[in-house]
């Protein structure tokens, strides 16, 4: 996925919204690029069970860098229905594909995705370029 | 050069038959251990443990510890940690038999010279905070933090309201959400504006009805005095909500501010930062807390209070308490330690402290501004944060390459990464007991640092006796026991 098809929240995660065949919204959720690189080296991710339900904003796992423990934080309301378990054993190589191989949870949606409370590609990187000094 | 040998493990300098200790032989009848514990709860051999003459084991300690910096051999600029120099006078002070050995099961009249000190204690914190009473009882900062938030919410529930959330600046200590969640509130986070104070429109948003506590650190972990503070109360106590004042920062304003009249409801104090107890190896700590009198009825028990005869006595009856959140009457040792610091230093020599601490800390900002970039401001409390982004951005210096290379000149490093609100932070503290001529070889070393090649620092420590272990592959894959 180009990063410039997603949405980004505040808090540093991408979102690609997809509807299956079924007609559900299914969120696939991430860690961004720029948010990698302000970690610095990753050494341990929780990540929730298939099953959890997850409130937009609320904390879905945490991301922990020799730096710091970070909350990763849901972009929507729902309930987890797949999870990227391979992703713990290669948090050295995360950065390497952030919008595809390594994204960290699906959520299946409930309700309508409040989108205002989402950027746009561009929106973030001026967010993150304020950020940035 | 250094002995690395008598450095190795334990297991590592381990010969079998050595010994340090010749035990008389047995004088009572033996029994097989099998017929003392079942068969399935032993083990199949005895544990490996290391065999050592005495000579062995104290080369080893004593060698491992002429690898630390500590306060008593080096400048230890570790912010937010307030690494001031602790007088022995309160070591030998606090080691006389008649605390040290003392027991908690002894008569109370047995107890009465350190029940004295102890009252006193509660009345000393109690004028420092500017709030009615005191519990002695937490052995630490976060536990303080817990057990008033545990006052806060027997508060509540006895008034019948029912409340759910503390809100928690960003800038806080980590503890503070911790704390929080650990008693049972879920938390909120109150964004910091660019100047690095309380945004008081973020603030507004997100206080309700349902806001039990906000807890703030002031002076904050930038270093800042937060001025709005009598407006955050107004607004934090216009909903009914509590205002929880970190002491972790105390040293800024000790004897010159006072929480309870800034509006705060109750706080912790870190005697092993304010009060000179010692950082960890000196035994446990504490965390006594202050509160307002509206929250009195719900400390913790015991607490020391006057008989009618001029004694002192542990007060159980307290029908409110929320009981005890720790065994006896908490940890004494550092309790001695804060009541001889604060009698020696008197109230105009507490003030002094602070003056001194804010004093050491802007002059120390003020040398260090010309080479390194001070993200909030130009003036700070008792510690600033300097921050290592251009350096990263044009050379790859990180925070931890300047903070690794300080130690080849001798200076303990400033603490890293932290706040994070704060780019490639460096947060440094220098406390009140350093003299103009160490702050000046401090900021002349960083100064130096800042002008050296990339490829050096990244490597650095040069002089220790590890460089840098990687500290990544320990997190990923640690080794936690020998083989």
């Amino acid at each position: 996925m180009k990063p410039e098809d997603l949405l980004f929240t505040k808090t540093h995660e991408w979102v690609h919204l997809t509807t299956n065949p079924t007609g559900e919204t299914i969120a696939t959720v991430g860690i961004s690029a720029f948010a990698l690189e302000a970690l610095t080296d990753l050494v341990f991710i929780e990540l929730p069970p298939v099953g959890r339900r997850v409130e937009a904003g609320g904390a879905f796992g945490e991301i922990e860098s020799v730096k710091a423990v970070s909350d990763l934080y849901s972009p929507v309301n729902g309930e987890v229905v797949e999870v990227n378990t391979a992703v713990a054993d290669r948090l050295d190589r995360i950065a390497e594909d952030p919008y595809g191989a390594n994204w960290l949870v699906k959520i299946k949606v409930a309700g309508d995705v409040d989108r205002s409370t989402l950027l746009s590609y561009d929106e973030y990187q001026k967010q993150c370029a304020e950020e940035s000094h | 050069m250094r002995n690395q040998q008598a450095t190795q493990l334990l297991f590592e300098l381990s010969r079998p038959g050595r010994r340090a200790v010749q035990l008389p032989p047995c004088d009572v009848p033996t029994r097989p251990i099998e017929e003392w514990i079942p068969a399935e709860a032993l083990a199949a051999s005895p544990p490996p443990l290391p065999e050592l003459t005495e000579p062995d084991i104290v080369r080893h300690f004593v060698n491992l510890s002429t690898l630390n910096m500590s306060v008593d051999t080096h400048f230890y600029p570790l912010g937010s940690c307030t690494m001031k120099y602790n007088p022995k006078r309160n070591e030998r002070l606090a080691s006389q038999s008649g605390f040290a050995d003392v027991h908690p099961y002894q008569p109370e009249t047995t107890l009465q010279g350190l029940l004295a000190i102890l009252h006193s204690v509660q009345e000393m914190l109690a004028e420092i905070a500017g709030l009615e009473a005191v519990s002695l009882q937490p052995a630490a900062g976060a536990q303080g933090e817990m057990t008033a938030l545990l006052v806060a919410a027997a508060y509540f529930r006895d008034r019948g309201e029912h409340r759910r959330t503390v809100l928690i600046p960003d800038a806080a200590h980590g503890t503070n959400p911790a704390s929080a969640a650990m008693a049972g509130w879920s938390t909120i986070q109150v964004r910091s504006t660019a100047q690095g104070l309380v945004d008081l429109e973020d603030l507004s948003r997100k206080l309700s009805s349902e806001t039990a506590v906000f807890m703030m650190t002031n002076p904050n972990t930038l270093g800042l005095f937060d001025g709005q503070i009598a407006e955050i109360a107004r607004r934090v106590h216009a909903y009914g909500g509590l205002v929880y004042l970190d002491g972790a920062n105390m040293n800024a304003i000790l004897g010159i501010a006072r929480p309870g009249d800034f509006g705060a409801d109750m706080m912790h104090f870190n005697p092993h930062k304010t009060f000179s107890g010692p950082h960890g190896g000196g035994g446990p700590g504490a965390g006594p807390i202050a509160v307002t009198a509206a929250l009195a009825p719900y400390l913790p028990v015991p607490i020391v209070v006057r008989t009618d005869r001029g004694g002192y006595r542990l007060d159980y009856d307290r029908p409110k308490s929320i009981g005890r959140v720790r065994s006896f009457f908490g940890n004494t040792g550092v309790l001695v330690r804060t009541y001889c610091y604060l009698r020696t230093l008197g109230p105009d020599g507490a003030r002094r402290v602070a003056e001194n601490a804010v004093l050491n800390a802007n002059y120390l900002l003020s040398r260090l501004k010309t080479f390194l970039d001070i993200p909030h401001g130009d003036r700070c409390m008792h510690e600033f944060v300097a921050s290592a982004s251009a350096l990263k951005a044009s050379q790859g210096i990180t925070a931890m390459d300047i903070a690794k290379r300080l130690l080849d000149f001798g200076f303990h490093a400033p603490t890293v990464y932290f706040p994070l609100i704060v780019k490639e932070a460096l947060m440094i503290e220098p406390t009140e007991t350093e003299s103009k001529a160490t702050l000046d070889a401090m900021a002349e070393a960083l100064e130096r640092i800042c002008r050296e090649p990339a490829d050096l620092l990244h490597q650095a420590p040069h002089s220790t006796a590890i460089s840098r272990p990687d500290e990544v592959r320990a997190a990923r894959t640690p080794i936690l026991k020998f083989s």
